[in-house]
């Protein structure tokens, strides 16, 4: 037998004891642990603010972690940082690259960054002494798109990308500390670990991959989806993680248990998922679909227990304040809207 | 030549399963249970689960009205 299909034997007989494995704990399912808790009330969430300015596609947003300003970013070329509470416009950036398909905001609220089409991840200072918000560095390496980025502080972030990988950027140098690879498809998205320990990515291999940041390694592969994973979130203990597809679905696996433990799905629901993110407790899952609504989940009994309909098309992005007091939804018809 | 980083390729791919194998794994239902006494524990104080009263909501903006 050749070395090539002795390694390939090797892999699948390993295939087979990962799932062994997992076979082996799955003593009980979510379902049976939740029987005698009840499904959550209908929630009925009202848009509170609408954040109009954008004259194209917003493709994604994120909040800043004093849960007031967040920044949004739209195919009009454009950064827009908002007072989420005064709807005003505290900066309007001007992108070199339109073609922008991710945007994060630093920790501390000093910097964005937005990458797209032009595969690099670019760092806006928003406090420079002069006021004038301009680029303190372009990280270019990928040779794919950018599809996320995730600020681990000011000197560090992670992006994801078309290429296949994820990478760990030293921002002072501009250069690529770590490169994390193993997918077999796009990376769409990514998720940092509350500890900031680890993050997990979303693939278009139909794949989640959970990667420790010090040690560059993947710990756990979690399949089942059945299609692109568009969007990836951790639950708010670090201990799951939930994952949103184009198959229409989103899941919830647990960590520890090397496992998915819950599908939401629903035959009505045939259009992909887009977009995801938990509420405060991790009770309420709030997902966004191509269908222009969002679906709000009880994330124990699986159930759908609201909806956001108020958008003219697809919602794009969706993020929950740190203090769990409203959520952001964006959307293709240039506007975003806040809920609770 | 392709053929050798062919099998080193494969050799990473059966590295990287023997490490996802070897992890600890707890039980589902220790997990099942674990998840839900956090949404439990923390369903208070989600303000998306319990409601926002309009004095506390930051995005309703008061508005104030005088006699003129």
């Amino acid at each position: 037998m050749g070395e090539m299909e002795q390694l390939r034997k090797e892999a699948e007989s390993l295939k087979d004891e990962i799932t062994a494995a997992r076979k082996a704990v799955n003593d009980a399912s979510l379902q049976d642990t939740v029987s005698g808790t009840a499904v959550v009330g209908r929630v009925q969430l009202k848009t509170r603010k609408t954040l109009r300015g954008h004259l194209a596609k917003i493709y994604a947003m994120h909040w800043s972690t004093d849960s007031k300003l967040c920044v949004s970013a739209s195919q009009d070329g454009k950064l827009i940082v908002w007072d989420s509470h005064t709807t005003n416009k505290v900066n309007a950036i001007p992108l070199k690259s339109s073609w922008v398909m991710t945007c994060a905001y630093a920790p501390s609220g000093n910097m964005v960054a937005c990458g797209g089409l032009d595969n690099m991840c670019s760092i806006y200072n928003l406090k420079a002494k002069d006021g004038n918000v301009k680029v303190m560095r372009e990280l270019a390496a990928h040779t794919g798109y950018l599809s996320c980025c995730r600020f681990l502080s000011d000197s560090e972030i992670i992006t994801s990308s078309g290429d296949c990988t994820c990478v760990l950027w030293d921002i002072e140098t501009g250069t690529q500390k770590t490169v994390f690879a193993g997918h077999l498809g796009d990376c769409m998205s990514l998720a940092v670990s509350p500890d900031f320990k680890t993050f997990i990515s979303g693939a278009c291999d139909s794949t989640a991959k959970l990667w420790d940041i010090r040690e560059g390694q993947c710990r756990q592969t979690f399949g089942g989806h059945e299609s692109d994973i568009n969007a990836i979130a951790f639950f708010p203990n670090g201990n799951a993680v939930i994952t949103g597809s184009d198959d229409a679905t989103c899941k919830l696996y647990d960590l520890r248990a090397d496992q998915e433990l819950i599908t939401y799905q629903d035959s009505s629901i045939m259009c992909g998922v887009t977009s995801i993110a938990p509420s405060l407790s991790g009770r309420l899952i709030l997902a966004g679909y191509d269908d222009f609504n969002c679906n709000i989940w009880d994330s124990l009994k699986s159930e759908r227990v609201g909806v956001l309909a108020g958008h003219d098309n697809r919602v794009s992005c969706i993020g929950v304040t740190a203090d769990g007091m409203a959520c952001c939804t964006g959307s293709w018809d240039s506007f975003l809207k806040i809920w609770n | 030549m392709s053929g050798s980083s062919n099998l080193v390729a494969m050799k990473k791919v059966v590295q990287q399963l023997r490490f996802e194998a070897s992890i600890n794994r707890v039980k589902v239902s220790q997990a099942a249970a674990d998840l839900q006494q956090f949404c439990m524990q923390n369903a208070l104080h989600d303000p998306l689960l319990t409601g926002v009263s309009s004095s506390t909501n930051p995005f309703r903006t008061q508005k104030l009205c005088s006699f003129l």
